[in-house]
Formats: C-alpha cells, structure tokens, sequence
C-alpha cells in the first residue's frame, strides 16, 4: 500500500503526490481523518482525488493511503429495506451509532455482519457450476428470495455446501476452480463503475405497470426499458418517481435520491414500510432498497449514488428479477459531475457541463435492459430505468435534457400550466410520448383486451382536435362551434378531468391496473359513440350531457378494483338514457 | 503561538493571496490585523503546498500586502452560543450591536454544521395557523418546512414576513418559541422595519438577530446565515424550541457568492451563477427540519427578490428546486391592492398534505383547497378569454366562475395586515364564495363534505 502527501485542498478536490502504483479510480482514503475518495485523474506525479466527505480541516503535508481498490459496493443478503449514501454507508446504522448528523470518516460495513440468514443450496456437491449458477437461496424478505450466485471468474466442482444458519462472511460453498479450492460466502464485491455482465439482451416483452393511467394508457414503458421525466420545479417529478417506486410491477425497487431533499427521502422512509404491494399484500419496503444522498451531502458521493444504486440493480436483475430503478434527479448527478469537473480545470462544454456529460448519461442508461442473465439455467432478468430531470428554469433546450432524451426512449414532459391548475399527474400530452406502444400494445390486447391500441388511438385523436379546437376558440368564441366539435369538446374534457388527471394522495385512485384503465377509458369512448349517433338523430348536446350516467362515468376512478362488474351497469344505464333521449326527440 | 505572516501577495475582490504558508487547512479561520489596528477575518477556500487563498469576510478594502499581518487560527468559523443568546442583535460578522453586555459563550459551534441524516429526519406534519388565508387555506406551513416567499423589488415582502412571525402559532400550547432572524443586504428601513415591529409585540424578547446592511461588506453575507442557522439548530435541537427562521434577502446572499466566483475566475453556469450554487443553497435549505425524538424544530422562511420579476432567473428557479414549495407575490394583485398579493396558482406547499385534514385542521380541508384552486384557475382563464372576445363568448356557468374568480381575489386572499383568521374562517370563506358556483360543478370534492358544508348562494 502506497502512502502519498497532499499537495492541495480545494472544496472537494484533493490533490496528493507519491501514490506511485495507484490506478486511475481507485479508492484513497485522506488526510489523517482518512476521508473516502477515488482517483479521478492522474498528471505524471499528480493525482486528483475526488473526496466523499466534506473537506474542512485538511491541509497540505497530511497524508493519503492507496487502497488499491476501485470504489466497490458489497452486494449480499441484508440490502432489502436498507437505506445507503451514495459510497453505501449504512444511514440507519450511522444514525444508530454516531448520531443525528453525518460525521466525518464514518466507517461502518455496508451489510449486517452479525446476522444469520438461513441459506438452502440448490445444487449438489460435485455439480460443475459456473459464473452465474445459482449455488443456493436465502430469504432475505417476505417478498424476495435472494439467490446465491457463482461469482465471475469461479468455475469447477462443488466440493462442499450445505443447508444451514450463517453468517454472509462464514463459507456456505467450497469450489474447485483451477485447481485452487475456493472458499464461497455470500458477499461479492463489484467496482461501481463496470456494468455486470450478462449472457445476452433480448427484446423488450411486457410493459412496466406503473398503475399510472396517462403513462400506461399513453405513454408506457416497458420492463428493461428506459424513461425520463423532465420538468421544473413543483410540475410533480418526484411524486412521478414515488408512484412508480410505490406501484410498477418491478419485484426490486431501487430509488436513488440524488442531490434531493432531505425529507423527500424521510416521506419514502415514512410510508412504503405502511403500504401494501397490489400484488402481494406485502409491504412495499420488503422489495425496496434505498440510496440517499441528499443535496447537503458531499457532492462526490451524489455522484457516486447513480453508480452505486445501479449496481445494486444489476445484482439483482442477475438472479432472474425484473427491476426498476429510479433516479430523482439525474440533473443533480450532472451537476455533481460539473462540480468536479470544474475544480479539476478541464475544458468546460456547453453552461459548463464537460465534454463527456452526453458518454456518462448515455452509459448509465445503457445499463438498463432485458437480459438473459449469466448461469447455465438461462432464466431472465431485467432492468428498467426511470430518471427525473431538472432543467434550469424549465427549458427543455439545457444540455441534460438533450442529452437524456438522445438515449431514453419515453418522454413524460411535465407541464407547469398543467401543475399550477392542479392537473395532476401533470404529463403533457401533446408533447410526451412513448417508443414502446408496440411491445406494450401486443401486450395488452392479448392479457387485457383486443381493443386496447384502438381505444388509445381514439382518445388521442380527440385530444389532439380539443387543442385545435381551443386555439380556434380563443379567436372566434365558442359560438362558431358545430354540435360534433362541441361533442369533441365536452368529451376531451371527460378524457382530462376522469382518465388522465389522476390523484396520488387518494388512497382509492392512487393505483389503477390496466383492465381498469381499459374499462374506464372505454366507456368514455363508448359514450362518445353513442352521443355521435345521438347527434345524427338531431339529439341536443345539452341534453346528452346532462344524463345521468356521466356522474358515474366521472366517478369511476373509485370503482374497486374487485368490482369491476360495475363498468356493464354504467355502460348499460348510459345506453339506455341516450337511446330515451334520442327516441323522445324523434317522437316530437 | 500562532504564526504571523506578512507574505499577503495578491488582492482580488474579496480574496487574498497568502504565500510561503505551512500547516495549513481548508476551512481554517484567518485573521486580518491592518497597521491601523483593524482586525478582519475570512477562511481558507483554498490551499496549496505554500500558498492560502483566503476569502475576507468584512471585505478586503483597505488592505494591502504592506499593512497586513495574517494568523491562521487552526478551527473553522465558529459562533458562541449559550441560552443567553435569545433576544440579542449582532452584526454580520457575529458582533453584538445592541449595547448590551457580552454574552458568556456555553459553547462553540462551527457554522456550517454538518448535513443531517436523511434516516434521523422526521416527516413534518404540523400544520402552523398563520392566521392568512391564502397561506393556511390553499398552500399550509407546517412545522419544519423551508417556504420561501417569491417577491420582486417594492412588493410588501417584509410586511407579509413580519405579518407570519407575529402571527404563528400551532393548534396547542405550552411550548417553546424563537425566531431567528437574518439580513443580508437590506436597506436601513427595512431591517428597522422589521426591529421595531419585533419590539412592538414584544417578539423581540424571543428573537435573535443578525443584521447584515447594505453598505456593509457583501462578503459577510455568505456566512450571516449560517451563523443564524447554526443558532436555531442550538435552540431547536438542545434548547427543545420550535424556531422560526426568517432569511431576507436571499438574492443578496447569491450575489455575494457570485462575486466571490468571478474573483476566482470559475467557470460560470447559467447568467454568470457559479454551478455549484444549488448545492450551495442546499446547505443552507436544508438545515430546516425535525429529527426524530427531539421536540424542537426549524422553519424557515426565505424571503429573495426575483429579478426582474422572472422566477425562471437561477435564484428562484435553483431555490424552488431545494424548498418545499414557494409562496409568490404578484405586481397584478399588488397594483389591484389586494394584501398580500399571493398569487395562488404557481405558490406551492409541498408539505401540505400530511398536515391538514381531520384532526389537524378539518376534514374537508383537502378537497376545498383543490376545488378552490381548480375554480380559481376556471375562472381566471374564462376571464382571459371574455377579455380578448368579449364576456358574450361564455357560457353561462363560466361566467359563474369569473365572477367567483373575483370575489375570490377580494374577500378569500385580500385581508389586512392585522387580521388573524383562524383556520375556521379561512375555511368558511372558502365555502361561502363556493355557493357562487352550482352544485354539480364541484368536482373535485366528496360528496359527503358538500351536503355538509355547501350552501348555494345566488348572487
Ligand atoms: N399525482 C399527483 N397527485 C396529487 N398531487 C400531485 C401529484 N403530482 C404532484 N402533485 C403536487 O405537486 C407538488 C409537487 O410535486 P413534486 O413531485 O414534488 O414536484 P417536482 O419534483 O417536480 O419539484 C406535490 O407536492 C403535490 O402537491
Ligand atoms: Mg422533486
């Protein structure tokens, strides 16, 4: 281990000399308190070190040890329900043991040493394994099997496994490889920056159920898939990003909060553990992992927190899970990047992002993906990536942005108009849109129904005429409009006000599944059919739009989800009333 | 015991260059004595092998590589703080200046403190009566939020913030108040303004302050409030007292960084803003909040002018991005002589929900505030509307909205700068002006709230 001397402190950029045989990004620890950091560029004696901790208190003449060790994050039993900083300090357990406050060089292991976990194998002593095999499981939570798996580069015989209680450090498996007898545990160290390997990606199959309507019904993404939602201040990002950590049908969660605020991540903290999984019954925290590191933390471990929590996603997409990270914000990210970049003098790029900010943003959504995951047994896994951006003051044009909507492939642009009417989810719908509604189309007309594509189609096309009809109306008044446009009017509304706008703090519209989705947008369409036909017959709009069965339709929403049945009475009733209305009128 | 060197090289700005130095730390405090016997201080925001470059909190006028002798004083920028502390006036370098008797310092405190962990927040979920509707009805405080109040230059800003520390409370009693209070950068009569209104009603017995004026140095204005944070995190977090803490004005601090930045040659982001000026803000935002098993708390109130009345300019847009919510005035209202001016649709409070609602305020809460909003908005734009093609182009029942829309502005937002509603009559007002509208309109309300609460009243 090579000891070197700082030669200069500036904020979080350490400068140290004498590190001879250090390599580019690996971890140092600094000064005589032995802060975290890593190597981020080297200039013949000089190397630059990126500091997780605040600096206050180092000088020059102190000294720097090598590690000789990439910055690494420890995957095993025990990450289910933790919550990390962005280098993967254990919070809880910081708190637990150095107080309220994050102090300087806290040093605690990133998983539970103590703990026994109950580990059953699944393969047989003299079985040939590779990397990949699943070698055993633990019951890591209600809800997740952890798989033991055979680390890179380990292959040959099992000499040894057994059922038992232990420990993630005690061995559970011996494995001839190469000769050499391997000692197996149940933690694997992987370096952040090097994305996990994988037999092969595959196409995307099915959506990610969000139980978001405007993002399922129009804007989807799927499992492996990639989505961004930009937007300013206060246009709903974050709630965004909660729902979806709250209700996709993802088996692992991991949300990364990313140079946000602190009490976002206490709100996350507060409610998953109290809410229910759709799916399960089970509480949401039993598939939750979390990384927080918020925008008073140091800003090197901000931009350690997106690697960081994406390794631990690939970890466990690796054991055959479809899971969803999300990323709120990535423009924090950006700037954590800036930050560094900047102290390091290097030639700025565009508002001083540097040169490399499109490779980085591209590359971190690289690591998303439907895989067939390493191991003999071929199964599959897959990695869905959610990223909130930020754009300063809302402009789209910001080098974040570009460079994001460049690699992603759905678009949930937020609209301030939209946020301050209290339209919310506040995705625009003009402008957002989604590459996916292929997969997800075949999808839905096959597990929800064939006139999936269709409906969507449809009320789409109706949006689209409301906003050109509203344009018209702000020139020439609402008068000029015929009956039809009128129709298209009142049932865009419907479409906004009882499809789209959905409500995430009423614990009855907060989740929708996609058969409901189908069956209210249906009968708003459906209604709209049947009051053309009205029309046709010479029918008053008014009097269409005062029967009684819009009521219902409007309130839909709130029809359980183990009621269903309910959507043939409102149809049936909806039916009824516009044929009266349409046989009265003909009778005079 | 403490070095002293002469070696003073350049002079930029507010920054000095210290050469031939040793043993020296980021974030070491220095000491400034000129040959006329003037003392200053600054920090260490750079270091090399023999070289300090320090930032000099009361300004570098004066200096020069003559007269000065520099001491490096081995700890960082510390305040004094003891109980003793609350109803004292200091100055932006942490200097009474209210004539009274040095205070006995219990302990010392780095200002910058130390970011709080995430795990050891709690959620804030207090709901703070501010006596006014537009505050406590449609965006709520609650205990431990930061809520910046959005202004632009002659906008009664300082009236409003006077108006909430006067008038806060919490629906209980018996507990522990202080308001910290930090200038930076406002004018004489404005920081007199708020001074004799604290020792009017008395707040001043319960307030510390730190005055910071605009002909004083702008550099101190980086740490003024850090020092009074550090003072409220003592008197919230040891002290068991709920602090409010008022910050005026912020786009003042954000110059004194941006100054700093250019004398330093950075690379700028946005309209000359240093880029790491988010994370900087966010060291002081976040220092409000609630740890779990401790009974204070701190709520801040950050008052910044938006220049040129655009909140898109990088201090409202970054500040907006870190607070939870934003309260906005508004010139229209303002002209229209509508107190406060709060323009409710783009003012926000992020932390609402979990604070009103049955047994906090009402159960109706909720679904008044959205339907409000939703009708307010309406009838806003159905008036836009009636303005470029005149009132015949809408329909009856939009007519009913800008007719809400107005009185809304009138008798739900208007009120006078002593009048304390109590939630209640924020609520009933709400209800009344919702008897404008017909039934069947109010959507966005459950129909248990509406038989019992909604009367229609024709106008
Ligand atoms: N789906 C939703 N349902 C109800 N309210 C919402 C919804 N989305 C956003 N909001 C409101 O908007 C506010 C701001 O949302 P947030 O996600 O924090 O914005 P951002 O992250 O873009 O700054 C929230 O505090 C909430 O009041
Ligand atoms: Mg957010």
């Amino acid at each position: 281990m090579s000891e070197g001397k700082i030669i200069k402190v500036s904020g979080p950029l350490v400068v140290a000399k004498g590190l001879k045989g250090t390599k580019i990004y690996d971890m140092v620890r600094v000064g005589n308190t032995r802060l975290f950091g890593e190597v981020i560029e080297i200039r013949g004696n000089d190397y630059s070190i990126q500091v997780y901790e605040e600096t206050e208190g180092i000088g020059p003449g102190e000294p720097v040890y090598s590690t000789n060790e990439p910055l690494m994050v420890e995957l095993g039993p025990g990450l289910i329900g933790s919550i990390f900083d962005g280098i993967q300090r254990p919070l809880d357990v910081l708190r637990r043991d150095l107080g309220d406050f994050i102090l300087k060089g806290a040093e605690r292991p990133s998983l539970d040493r103590e703990k026994k976990w109950h580990f059953s194998p699944d393969v047989q002593i003299n079985d040939e394994v590779s990397p990949g095999d699943i070698l055993g499981t633990v019951k890591e939570s209600k809800l997740i099997d952890h798989k033991l798996m055979v680390p890179e580069g380990v292959k040959g015989k099992v000499l040894e496994i057994s059922e038992k209680d232990t420990t993630i450090e005690e061995t559970i498996a011996k494995i001839k490889s190469d000769k050499k007898v391997l000692n197996i545990n149940m933690i694997q160290k992987w370096s952040v920056r090097q994305p996990r390997k994988v037999a092969k990606r595959i196409p995307p199959e099915a959506p990610l159920v969000t139980g978001q309507r405007v993002i399922d019904m129009f804007f989807p993404v799927v499992k492996g898939g990639t989505a961004c939602v930009p937007g300013p201040f206060g246009s709903g990002k974050t709630v965004v990003q909660h729902q979806l950590a709250k209700w996709s049908d993802a088996d692992i969660i991991v949300y990364i909060g990313c140079g946000e605020r602190g009490n976002e991540m206490a709100d996350v903290l507060l409610e998953l553990p109290e809410l229910k999984d759709p799916k399960t019954g089970e509480s949401l925290m039993e598939r939750t992992v979390l990384i927080a590191n918020t925008s008073n933390m140091p800003v090197a471990a901000r931009e350690a927190s997106i690697s960081t929590g994406i390794t631990i996603a690939e970890y466990y997409r690796d054991m055959g899970y479809s899971v969803a990270v999300m990323a709120d914000s990535t423009s924090r990210w950006a700037e954590a990047m800036r930050e560094m970049s900047g102290r390091l003098e290097e030639m700025p790029g565009e508002e001083g992002f540097p040169s490399y900010l499109g490779s980085r943003i591209a590359s971190f959504y690289e690591r998303s993906g439907n895989v067939i995951c390493l191991g003999s047994d071929n199964r599959k896994g897959n990695l869905s990536i959610i990223g909130a951006v930020s754009p300063p003051g809302g402009d789209l044009s910001e080098p974040v942005t570009q460079a994001t909507l460049r690699v992603v492939k759905v678009f949930w642009g937020l609209d301030d108009k939209l946020a301050s009417q209290r339209h919310f989810p506040a995705i625009d719908w003009m402008s957002s849109y989604s590459l996916y509604h292929d997969v997800v189309d075949e999808y839905a007309s096959t597990k929800v129904n064939p006139g999936w594509k269709e409906i969507r189609r449809e009320a789409m096309e109706l949006l689209k005429k409301e906003s050109e009809l509203e344009e018209l109306i702000r020139f020439v008044g609402i008068d000029t409009l015929s009956q039809n446009d009128r129709l298209i009017m009142e049932v865009s509304k419907m479409i906004r006000e009882d499809f789209l706008r959905q409500n995430a703090y009423d614990t009855r519209d907060t989740y929708t599944s996609l058969r409901k989705e189908y069956l209210m947008l249906d009968l708003i369409i459906k209604f709209y059919h049947k009051a053309i036909n009205a029309l046709k017959s010479n029918v008053e709009l008014n009097k269409i739009m005062c029967i009684l069965s819009k009521e219902d339709i409007s309130s839909a929403e709130f029809i359980p989800e183990d009621q269903l049945f309910k959507f043939q009475d409102i149809e049936r009733k909806m039916i009824h009333e516009i044929d009266g209305i349409t046989e009265n009128s003909l009778g005079t | 015991m403490y070095k002293e060197y002469l070696t003073v090289k350049d002079i930029i700005g507010p920054l000095m260059f210290v050469e031939d130095v040793e043993g020296i730390t980021y974030g070491e405090l220095v000491q400034v004595k000129l040959n006329n016997g003037d003392v200053r201080y600054g920090t260490v925001i750079e270091v090399e092998e023999r070289l300090a470059l320090v930032q000099v909190f009361e300004g570098t006028r004066g200096i020069s590589p003559e007269n000065a002798k520099v001491k490096f004083l081995r700890k960082g920028l510390e305040i004094g703080v003891s109980p003793d502390i609350v109803g004292r006036i200091f100055n932006g370098s942490g200097h009474l200046i209210d004539g009274r008797p040095n205070i006995i310092p219990k302990k010392r405190l780095n200002i910058h403190g130390h970011p709080m962990n995430p795990y050891a927040r709690d959620y804030p979920n207090e709901f703070i009566q501010t006596g006014i509707s537009a505050i406590d009805g449609l965006n709520p405080l609650v205990r431990g939020q930061k809520l910046p109040i959005f202004s632009g230059s002659g906008l009664p800003h300082s009236r409003l913030a006077a108006q909430i520390a006067r008038q806060s409370k919490v629906l209980k009693t018996g507990e522990k108040f202080a308001v910290v209070f930090a200038a930076m950068g406002i004018t004489f009569d404005e920081a007199n303004f708020f001074i004799s209104d604290f020792k009017r009603t008395g707040a001043i017995e319960r307030a510390v302050m730190f005055i910071n004026l605009a002909n004083d140095p702008s550099i101190e204005r980086i740490t003024v409030p850090r020092m009074a944070l550090t003072v409220a995190e003592y008197l919230a977090y040891e002290l068991d007292m709920h602090v409010l803490v008022i910050m005026v004005d912020m786009t003042n601090y954000c110059e004194a960084l941006k100054e700093i930045s250019a004398a330093r040659k950075e690379v700028p982001s946005r309209r000359g803003y240093p880029g790491y000026l988010y994370t900087d803000l966010s060291t002081i935002y976040e220092r409000a909040g609630r740890i779990k098993g401790k009974k204070g708390s701190i709520t801040q109130i950050p008052i910044l002018t938006m220049p040129e009345d655009d909140k898109t300019h990088p201090i409202p847009d970054l500040t907006g991005y870190i607070t939870e919510g934003q309260i906005m005035l508004d010139r229209g209202l303002n002209g229209a002589e509508i107190y406060p001016p709060i323009d409710v649709l783009p003012s926000l409070s992020r932390l609402k929900d979990k604070g009103i609602g049955k047994d906090k305020t009402r159960d109706d809460h909720a679904d008044l505030l959205n339907q409000l909003y939703s009708a307010y908005a309406r009838g806003k734009n159905a008036k836009e509307i009636s303005v470029v093609i005149g009132e015949s182009a809408l329909s009856p029942v939009d007519i009913l909205f800008v007719n809400f829309s107005e009185r809304f502005e009138k008798e739900y937002i208007c009120q006078g700068e002593y009048e304390d509603r109590t939630i209640e009559d924020t609520l009933n007002i709400g209800w009344k002006l919702l008897g404008i509208i017909p039934r069947a309109e109010l959507k966005r309300i459950r129909p248990e709230y509406i038989e019992k609460y909604y009367r229609e009243t024709p106008i």
